[in-house]
């Protein structure tokens, strides 16, 4: 259950960005969740109200902005959408290929209060 | 809350301790919180007019969860390259047996090049005092109820090491396919361990872990002849995942196929 090691992660930045706009409490947060990420949104929403809890983002909304993957043939260049992390390509079968979209997880924007 | 294990208290935090060493408390954390890098988004941020709105203002971001993780990972790999120690993370399943090849390497091959290892579990120091035995310094981390290692952790236990140039430091993470794999530690090679008794198509159930290793070791080859496994397909599936993945076929216990694990070791120093 490494989501809730990412949760604090959330809740780190989150404390450290309230702090420096000199805020006290965030309304709310706009993360970005890519399908290849390692990260379950599920499990991370799962875990989200015990992460919160007495911290700047406790009564914060929360919004996951998925991103779907996206790779390129390392052999014919085709760019093409991925699910999972062992997609082929879907022209010529090949292993190889660029990850272009799908691995991130960031914190996009907060609204504080 | 505590990250480590999310227990209701502040502490539970990783133990780190060599043999013979005690903890004397259970609940201390010790994670290094050093942040000198603030990249302030200069005028990213911008304010809200709502009318209905009291001074609620939008701060744009746009940080990476695992910077924290990723900026200390970035601080071990140059201390590892600085002094020239060549650094593998040594992931599995629970029972694959990392603990066995480490110990096999160790004895094998401790005359010729200098050996540390940390070890990660969530409890108990068994595991180092196997390495201990061998008279190899070792570390263990007591993630608690952490599933996986933090380059945080291994960043303190490295401080305990007072390790040598050119030698070879040996990270045996948390028993886990699943989370360690997010989890940059500084290291120079991940090694991913599989056994014959598990099944082949692993690779695909748990592709982040095959996805980000460099080296996958196929240990307890001595038991093909009992169980059901098709090397083959499991190196197939492995390649689907990570097409650039180097394979050793081993047995720890028996010593087949050691060899050639060890060559590639000591061609990395």
């Amino acid at each position: 259950m490494h989501e809730l090691s990412i949760a604090m992660g959330i809740v780190k930045i989150a404390e450290d960005e309230t702090k420096k706009a000199k805020a006290t409490e965030v309304s709310k947060i706009e993360l970005i969740v890519g399908v290849l990420s390692g990260v379950e949104v599920d499990s991370l929403e799962f875990v989200w109200s015990s992460a919160v809890k007495d911290s700047v983002l406790e009564n914060a909304e929360l919004e996951i902005i998925k991103i779907g993957g996206k790779g390129k043939c390392a052999d014919c260049d085709a760019e093409f959408e991925m699910e999972n992390i062992y997609d082929v390509c879907p022209k010529c079968s090949s292993n190889f290929k660029g990850i272009l979209q799908g691995k991130e997880l960031k914190v996009k924007a907060l609204e504080v209060i | 809350m505590c990250g480590t294990c999310g227990c209701g208290t502040d502490g539970n935090g990783p133990i780190i301790l060599k043999p013979g060493e005690h903890s004397h408390s259970h609940h201390e954390h010790d994670h290094h919180h050093d942040h000198g890098h603030h990249h302030e988004h200069g005028d990213h941020s911008h304010s809200h007019d709502h009318a209905h709105d009291h001074k609620q203002r939008v701060i744009a971001v746009e940080k990476d969860v695992l910077q924290n993780n990723d900026v200390l990972a970035a601080r071990n790999r140059g201390y590892f390259e600085a002094k020239n120690i060549f650094t593998l993370n040594l992931v599995s399943s629970p029972g694959s047996g990392k603990t066995s090849i480490l110990e096999r390497t160790l004895a094998d091959l401790k005359e010729e090049i200098p050996f540390y290892v940390i070890e990660g579990d969530q409890q108990t120091l068994n595991d180092a005092d196997r390495i201990d035995a061998l008279n190899i310094p070792v570390v263990q981390i007591n993630t608690g109820k952490g599933c996986h290692l933090e380059s945080d952790m291994v960043y303190d236990a490295v401080k305990k090491l007072e390790m040598k140039n050119d030698s070879i430091l040996m990270i045996e993470n948390v028993g886990n396919l699943v989370c360690p794999s997010m989890f940059d530690l500084g290291e120079k090679k991940r090694v991913v361990i599989i056994s014959t008794t598990e099944g082949e198509d692993k690779p695909i159930k748990y592709p982040d872990m095959f996805h980000t290793a460099d080296v996958c070791i196929i240990n307890k080859i001595d038991l093909l002849p009992y169980v059901n496994i098709d090397i083959q397909k499991l190196k197939d599936y492995a390649l689907q995942v990570n097409p650039n993945l180097q394979f050793f076929e081993v047995s720890a216990t028996k010593g087949e196929g050691m060899q050639a694990w060890y060559q590639w070791l000591k061609s990395n120093i």
